[in-house]
């Protein structure tokens, strides 16, 4: 018998190592991604009258809110900006985080029907999420941009962009994405059989909002508060992306440096877990 | 050599009974301990034989145990077996949603699953957005999808509808969108879950028809259903499981029969009796008996004639009865189908009361063989009737033919006429 010299394309065993990760077998989904994308797009704003407008309704209002209860009622300091700008340049780049945790975080609970019933390599799902929010966060981005240039050359505010370091702002992006995911996809492994964390999720993600400078500029702190707000990753990615639009804010590259080792850690944490997860976990969720 | 494209080595599958969530703390930590000091996980042990109808002693059950199994290219296997048999945790096992506890399968060639028509369908999504949506959820590229896109609609036959929203479908339209993209797949083996329940007789037929085609082509195909015909009809292969094990292999004649005899106790049942009931028609006994008078036990000679006995009572006047007999044989095609209105030309009025009746099953008439016998009392005009379904199993022995194998349902002797010219 030759059964050892046998070709087999597919093996199905109880448990995987942890570092099999099919990363060809997700390449070979892309065209799934793709029409996942297009399928949140297409199903989100079905049924209504201002369609994809809702993208740019959405991050205005909230400014405006923020503009009018933070920079009006409260009087809360902006670092010398518009407020407006201020807070359209945390809300847009916030919103991407906490969509991608939000939207990734219920990948398992969510999608156990499809689970249950196909095989697809599973972090194609939370893949999908990334993107379509990119492209949300592409609009809201434009919107703050447009905000922006109207200040920037019709107003006698104080900006001084730092082109210099515009090309950070791409890794920034990715900063933020790779910290959404990772959060996201590990809450949404470690939910499956305990379902305590999902509690947390909700108003963790808005507590942690306030804890990243998105709303309070770090430079009115004390120097001790300053470092422990920017031991949250976030902050320093926020306040990186205000230096370099607004002239505002700081740019601690030590700081960013550590977010960044911290996100590089947490997405090779969450993806190892994610994907020892994925092959039980139809019978515990 | 090797023809072999599935090959399931040693599977096992446990489950924990009761609720998750509640109580696995402490048994994850028993596990964690244990594969820490390098012993085997403690509750691999443990766990027992899969019959839900019994109360067992351990929280842990082994929804597959033991399975050994072997298909070919080409082969169509039908699984059979009586719900929570363990058929769909094997199905979920071979098509990756699920891994098993011990053992492993290795595959050869791209697999598809069908376990769902439908998967991911997005009520809001146009037909057409669905249809690569699902073919992509189903393994397919969007290349692919999009050459072989008017294929499927057309055999979908929902053209009309195919940039309407498919939440305005009708049921029918759905399933019809949804398995013609699952039809369209082009895998080397397809695993296909009792998705043939739904949908009208025609499209039944025409989906059976693809399925046939699909393994016409030299596809393998794994077939679960709980529709003798169709398995018997599609397959030439069959699996019976029983309690979580393979409790037969083989050519899809010889399965069928094994399983129809040893699903309704693998002996010759030759009286029934029922409890009361509320319905207002019943069937209270059934017996078979032989020319004596005896109730059978044992093969009957297939030139002698059988004699079933109905008792049955109405509680309240009806005016359209009717009595019927289906007579089945072992593959469950149904051989012979009796109407007592054949006969008689009209229904007949039951008065409130117990009746008894006696039919002829005149033989000879059917060949040697294992059959099953359906009783039915209806009334047309009110629409109620009491079915006992494949209760009596017969069988009938060749005491005098020299034929041992004999095609078709009937065995008739008539006369040859020979003349020498």
């Amino acid at each position: 018998m030759n059964q050892t010299e046998e070709h087999w394309d597919l093996i199905i065993k109880p448990q995987n190592k942890w570092y099999q990760i099919d990363f060809a077998a997700i390449w070979k989904y892309r065209d799934l991604l793709g029409i996942l994308v297009r399928r949140d797009f297409l199903a989100a704003y079905k049924q209504t009258i201002l369609g994809p407008l809702w993208f740019f309704i959405q991050p205005l209002i909230t400014a405006l809110t923020f503009t009018f209860i933070f920079g009006r009622v409260a009087e809360l300091p902006t670092d010398g900006n518009p407020p407006i700008l201020f807070y359209l340049a945390g809300i847009a780049l916030w919103t991407y985080f906490s969509d991608c945790l939000i939207k990734t975080s219920t990948t398992f609970v969510t999608n156990a029907r499809i689970f249950g019933k196909v095989y697809f390599p599973r972090l194609i799902i939370p893949l999908s999420v990334l993107v379509s929010n990119l492209i949300k966060f592409g609009l809201q981005f434009l919107i703050f941009l447009i905000v922006w240039f109207y200040y920037l050359k019709f107003s006698d505010a104080k900006m001084n962009p730092h082109w210099e370091l515009l090309w950070m702002i791409p890794v920034l992006i990715i900063m933020m994405a790779g910290l959404g995911l990772g959060m996201g996809i590990l809450i949404s492994s470690l939910t499956t059989k305990y379902r305590d964390l999902t509690f947390l999720v909700g108003f963790g993600v808005q507590l942690l909002m306030y804890a990243s400078s998105v709303v309070l500029p770090i430079s009115k702190m004390s120097e001790k508060t300053q470092h422990i707000m920017l031991l949250n990753p976030l902050t320093s990615i926020i306040e990186a992306f205000k230096y370099i639009f607004l002239g505002s804010g700081s740019f601690e590259i030590y700081y960013l440096a550590y977010s960044f080792g911290f996100m590089i850690i947490l997405v090779l944490i969450s993806i190892i877990v994610f994907t020892k997860v994925e092959k039980s976990f139809m019978d515990t969720v | 050599m090797s023809d072999v494209v599935i090959r399931v080595e040693n599977v096992g599958k446990q489950y924990r009974l009761g609720q998750v969530g509640t109580g696995t703390i402490a048994s994850d930590l028993n596990r964690w301990w244990a594969k820490l000091r390098g012993k085997e996980d403690p509750f691999l042990a443990i766990g027992e034989a899969n019959d839900r109808s019994k109360k067992g002693n351990s929280d842990f059950v082994w929804a597959l145990k033991d399975i050994n199994f072997e298909v070919k290219r080409g082969e169509v296997l039908g699984i059979i077996g009586k719900n929570g048999a363990g058929k769909s945790t094997l199905l979920k096992i071979l098509s990756q949603v699920t891994t098993p506890t011990i053992g492993e399968v290795k595959v050869k060639g791209r697999i598809a699953s069908l376990l769902e028509v439908g998967t991911g369908f997005n009520p809001d999504l146009t037909g057409r957005d669905n249809v690569f949506l699902n073919g992509s959820i189903l393994g397919m590229t969007k290349q692919e999808i999009k050459n072989k896109f008017d294929e499927i609609v057309e055999f979908s036959g929902v053209e009309r509808y195919i940039d309407t929203p498919v939440k305005r479908y009708s049921s029918g339209m759905y399933v019809r969108l949804a398995f013609a993209v699952a039809a369209h797949l082009d895998p080397e083996i397809l695993i296909v879950d009792e998705v043939l329940a739904v949908g009208d007789a025609e499209f039944q037929k025409k989906c059976l028809g693809k399925m046939k085609d699909v393994s016409g082509q030299g596809r393998t195909v794994l077939f679960v259903s709980h529709n003798m015909a169709a398995v018997n009809q599609l397959c030439n292969k069959g699996l019976v499981m029983q309690y979580g094990t393979v409790i037969k292999h083989g050519d899809i004649d010889e399965v069928i029969p094994f399983y129809l005899q040893s699903s309704f106790g693998n002996t010759i049942c030759g009286e029934a009796l029922f409890e009361s009931s509320d319905k207002p028609m019943q069937v209270k006994r059934m017996a078979l008996k032989d020319q004596k008078g005896n109730t059978i036990d044992k093969p009957v000679s297939q030139s002698d004639s059988i004699f079933l006995e109905i008792d049955y009572d109405f509680k309240k006047q009806f005016k359209k009865c009717n009595l019927t007999i289906t007579i089945k044989n072992s593959n469950a095609e149904i051989v012979w189908f009796l109407d007592r209105t054949d006969f008689h030309k009209e229904f007949f009025v039951a008065e409130t009361g117990s009746y008894t009746s006696v039919f002829q099953i005149p033989n000879p008439l059917l060949k040697a063989g294992s059959y099953f016998l359906t009783l039915g009392i209806s009334d047309s005009q009110e629409g109620i009737d009491d079915h006992k379904r494949d209760i009596l199993q017969f069988e009938i022995e060749n005491t005098d033919s020299l034929r041992v194998n004999r095609a078709g349902n009937l065995f008739l002797p008539v006369q040859w006429e020979m003349k020498k010219k």
